[in-house]
């Protein structure tokens, strides 16, 4: 990644560095708690529905559906950073932490979801499935592959791993995200829209990445 | 309000409220989503509506609904409904037997199945302006499952037409199969001498087949089927184990007997 942390949105190919720039300095003074109490208002709101019984005539299924939509948007959120930062110059770099770990944190309820209200703590029904049933054991490896993300995202970690394998571990976001998209596409019937858009987003960051990983746009 | 009588084939368990049945609908006529159906079926008019009873039968013709009606007693009808995507729920139908009809219009010899085919309004149903299906969604019995005392043709719920998002005004309830197979908004009955299409079968041969007849044992490839959640159980109520035929294997066992269920699935 050629030590790009270190510098200066300045330095970015930007189109319009006069908006990034002040869209950069405004987001400086943002402290990152912001993202996580921006990130937990779904929760809540969702958490008050059901408390309130206004989730629709099926909430178990909505609740799960919800979840993992919210985690898959935070993933989202989470792979745009770098292109945005590349491609617009708008530097959200501070946040990324912030946003993996609450996209980590919808999942990890979505899952829960499914095993208590979805699946009743059927064990042997939840084993089964797990193994058997290509999507749920899809969605079960991109958790498993967010899972150590999660838990190394820390300076503590940082430090402890050295920076190198830590970003080489934290390249798991990529298959994790594919992972939770084939998941969503896998489970529906016929074709709608929705699960194509997210697998089709999530391929486009990476391939963004991929491409300026591979030296596709030189730096000055 | 639809005058009826009850009838010794309903189930003793408690339906689901009128707003369950009429608000979490698989119609994909009307979009994909389960509130689809709801939202997206006011501007359809199943009145006035006829039926084509063509193919091998005695007496082919365009049937108007009021005068099928005439020919009929309707009655109330709670049957157990099971989704192929494992949720299920009760449900008091109005309607009366397939086989009244079928007898009126004269099954010939030969006919061996039976087909349906659903109404084509793109204009009045959003779901059909996309080939998300193969529309007209088509669906099909064997001649012996379509005689079933158990197989109706429903023309209302909760003692009320039939909402359109139910398949107004007149539809199939098959209630030993998964829901797919009872076919809405019926426009069409032909009698066959072979097996005819079906719309899931012919997108998914793999995973839906022509009997779709549930079966706890048997898995869809991608999810289980030994079990179901019940629409409106409540946030922890869990999952029921589904049973064979969807409880109703006493009646129609018989007519599958010999077949290799895992196989005619």
């Amino acid at each position: 990644m050629r030590g790009w942390t270190l510098q200066r949105t300045t330095d970015a190919r930007a189109p319009a560095p006069g908006l990034a720039t002040r869209i950069n300095g405004a987001m400086r003074r943002v402290p990152v708690w912001t993202v996580y109490v921006l990130g937990a208002l779904p929760a809540l709101w969702l958490f008050a529905q059901a408390a309130t019984n206004t989730l629709g005539i099926d909430p178990v299924r909505e609740i799960e559906h919800r979840l993992g939509e919210l985690g898959l948007q935070f993933i989202v959120g989470g792979l745009a950073i770098t292109p945005l930062r590349r491609i617009v110059g708008v530097n959200l770099l501070r946040f990324r932490r912030a946003i993996g770990l609450i996209a980590f944190f919808y999942v990890l309820a979505h899952l829960a979801a499914w095993l208590v209200l979805d699946m009743g703590l059927l064990w042997r029904q939840v084993a089964a499935d797990i193994w058997k049933r290509p999507y749920i054991t899809m969605g079960m490896a991109g958790f498993l592959m967010l899972l150590p993300l999660a838990l190394t995202s820390n300076n503590w970690s940082i430090r402890k791993l050295g920076g190198l394998r830590w970003r080489w571990l934290h390249k798991l976001a990529y298959p994790a995200a594919l992972a939770g998209a084939v998941h969503y596409l896998w489970l529906v019937k016929a074709w709608p829209v929705e699960p194509f858009l997210y697998l089709g987003v999530i391929v486009a960051l990476l391939l963004v990445r991929a491409w300026f990983a591979g030296g596709g746009m030189s730096r000055g | 309000r639809l005058s009826y009588t009850p009838s010794a084939y309903s189930t003793d368990e408690a339906p689901n409220t009128f707003e369950e049945i009429s608000g979490y609908n698989n119609f994909y006529e009307f979009g994909t989503a389960k509130e689809d159906p709801r939202n997206n079926s006011r501007a359809f008019k199943p009145d006035p509506w006829a039926v084509q009873i063509d193919g091998l039968v005695e007496r082919p013709g365009s049937y108007d609904l009021a005068d099928i009606l005439g020919g009929v007693a309707l009655e109330e009808r709670i049957y157990r409904l099971r989704c192929v995507e494992a949720w299920s729920m009760v449900v008091p139908w109005i309607g009366f037997q397939l086989s009244a009809l079928l007898d009126r219009v004269g099954v010939q010899p030969g006919a061996k199945y039976v087909a349906f085919e659903t109404v084509t309004r793109p204009e009045e149903m959003p779901g059909q302006r996309r080939a998300i299906l193969d529309w007209p969604y088509r669906e099909g019995l064997r001649i012996d499952e379509a005689m079933h005392p158990l197989t109706i043709l429903a023309t209302g719920l909760y003692g009320e037409a039939l909402p359109n998002q139910n398949g107004a005004p007149i539809r199939l309830v098959v209630p030993w199969k998964y829901g797919f197979k009872s076919i809405k908004s019926i426009v069409r009955i032909s009698l066959t001498e072979g097996e005819p299409p079906a719309t899931w079968k012919q997108m998914q041969g793999s995973e839906y087949g022509f009997y779709a007849n549930v079966n706890p044992e048997v898995d869809h490839p991608r999810w289980s089927q030994a079990s179901e959640r019940r629409v409106g159980a409540g946030l922890f109520a869990g999952r029921v184990p589904t049973q064979m035929f969807n409880g109703y294997a006493d009646e129609v066992a018989g007519l599958y007997a010999g077949m290799d269920l895992a196989k005619d699935y």
